[in-house]
């Protein structure tokens, strides 16, 4: 993908989220976002993935601009997938019927074909024995591995994820890296935004550290981390690193 | 001790107070005058259960309409749901019943005491109906709606195949206390002479002058309209729990 955003602003009343947002990224399959709470990833995030308009500024990946209006935004999050920090599940739903609704009903699946659509991943990320447990039955990890598997399955053109293992205990936070990395192995292209910096390290083709409502620094994660010339980058990283 | 011996036992000491109650009165019973009528007891029982139905069903259906008046986000609509649910819930059934009939019915021609009474009995639970559910849809979190747009559902899916099963869900207690409310407050549509089973009891009282042998066959047969309700509600909500 190709993610080009210029001059993005987000606000929320009168706070300044995003101050002027600028990136281009060359053609990457993953892009990973860092930087401290409160800086203004996961708000620049769900502009990405079609949540939220911004007040200004422009998105485009791959040269196509993002629409500005709902009708066009919710074609366009038809064609990614989105995982959240937590509650990505429906409650109501076993792991299974969470992976069939949007396969039934919006990409017209049936629900002898959707069914056959998850056999495969489900065998393949180790979940098919949870599949007919309801969320609360399954641990944090479990969970956000059934909801990153159901934004995979329909599909999409790229993924979003917004901090995905936060919420989770260092063993849970293995098994979803572990996962987002084999997501990696399989081509997708996704945008994640995480606090894992070795993680970030390891799977990210470009990292870009965004404070302050704007992006300091991008490029290949070792110069960012390593060598930033932006004093509030390096300052950042010497403090959590050391 | 099983739980059903708990019930039992409990019902049991009850009725052997009440029972204790009333062999000390000095009240002489005829029960055989009331026998003599006990076909217009049976008969308001009957029309009991067919307003109260009916007034069951529409009421629902007020109270989605009004809920979705209280959550919206045009002023105009959610000031008119809020100035409803305020109106209704802050004056008595009785007086609502009275306008209802002599003034709002006659206005517009309508004759019916059944409808009109049916109308506003619906009309006045239907107020409580909505702010149960109001209630119910405000307490799924937001991320459930952030997850329902993330997959691509329209409002329309999210409400239907996201919010309104678990909605359902946490009101149904609530719904069902409503339910037996509602058949109880039936007994009043009698001060607008809907012939149900509070003014039959009223009649066969009048007739026989046996005013506990009137009015206990009533306080029973509205048990055995309550009771069911309740015990239905429990058996949905036993059924559709899951933790959250």
């Amino acid at each position: 993908m190709r993610l080009e955003i210029h001059g993005l602003v987000q606000r929320f009343g009168a706070t300044t989220v995003l101050d002027g947002v600028d990136l281009a990224t060359g053609d990457v399959q993953s892009l990973v976002l860092v930087g401290p709470s409160g800086g203004g990833k996961s708000t620049l995030l769900r502009i990405l993935a079609g949540l939220d308009l911004p007040v200004a500024g422009t998105v485009a990946f791959d040269g196509r601009l993002l629409p500005r209006d709902e009708p066009s935004l919710l074609d366009y999050r038809r064609t990614v997938g989105t995982v959240f920090q937590s509650y990505n599940l429906f409650p109501h739903l076993t792991a299974l019927d969470n992976l069939l609704l949007p396969l039934v009903h919006v990409h017209g699946l049936t629900p002898a074909e959707a069914r056959e659509r998850v056999r495969e991943p489900l065998a393949r990320f180790h979940l098919a024995e949870h599949a007919h447990k309801r969320p609360a039955e399954l641990s944090g990890g479990q969970r956000q591995r059934i909801a990153i598997l159901r934004a995979l399955v329909v599909r999409p053109r790229r993924m979003f994820l917004d901090e995905p293992t936060s919420a989770l205990d260092p063993e849970m936070t293995a098994e979803v890296l572990e996962m987002i990395g084999e997501l990696r192995t399989l081509g997708t292209q996704f945008v994640l935004v995480t606090h894992e910096m070795g993680f970030a390290r390891r799977v990210a083709d470009m990292l870009a550290f965004v404070a302050d409502g704007r992006v300091l620094a991008h490029g290949p994660p070792a110069d960012v981390i390593d060598r930033s010339a932006v004093p509030r980058v390096a300052g950042f990283f010497s403090r959590i690193l050391h | 001790m099983p739980r059903w011996l708990a019930h039992v036992v409990v019902v049991l000491l009850v009725a052997g107070l009440v029972t204790l109650a009333f062999l000390r009165g000095e009240y002489t019973w005829n029960w055989a005058g009331v026998w003599a009528y006990r076909w217009m007891l049976l008969r308001g029982f009957a029309a009991t259960v067919l307003l109260g139905s009916a007034a069951l069903v529409l009421a629902s259906l007020v109270g989605v309409v009004v809920a979705l008046l209280l959550g919206s986000q045009r002023p105009l609509l959610e000031a008119a749901g809020r100035v409803y649910v305020e109106l209704i819930r802050g004056t008595p059934l009785l007086v609502q019943l009275l306008i209802g009939f002599y003034v709002v019915a006659s206005a517009v021609g309508l004759d019916n005491r059944y409808v009109v009474g049916v109308g506003v009995l619906a009309l006045f639970s239907g107020a409580y109906m909505a702010e149960i559910f109001r209630g119910g849809l405000a307490a799924i979190p937001k991320t459930q709606r952030d997850a329902a747009r993330a997959i691509g559902l329209t409002p329309w899916q999210s409400l239907r195949l996201v919010i309104l099963p678990q909605a359902v869900r946490l009101v149904l207690p609530a719904v069902a206390g409503q339910f037996v409310s509602l058949i109880k407050d039936s007994s009043l549509l009698s001060v607008i002479a809907v012939s149900e089973f509070t003014l039959a009891a009223q009649e066969v009282n009048s007739f026989t002058y046996s005013t506990l042998e009137s009015y206990l066959p009533l306080a029973a047969g509205y048990l055995l309209l309550t009771l069911p309700l309740s015990a239905l509600s429990r058996l949905l909500e036993r059924r559709f729990r899951y933790e959250t």
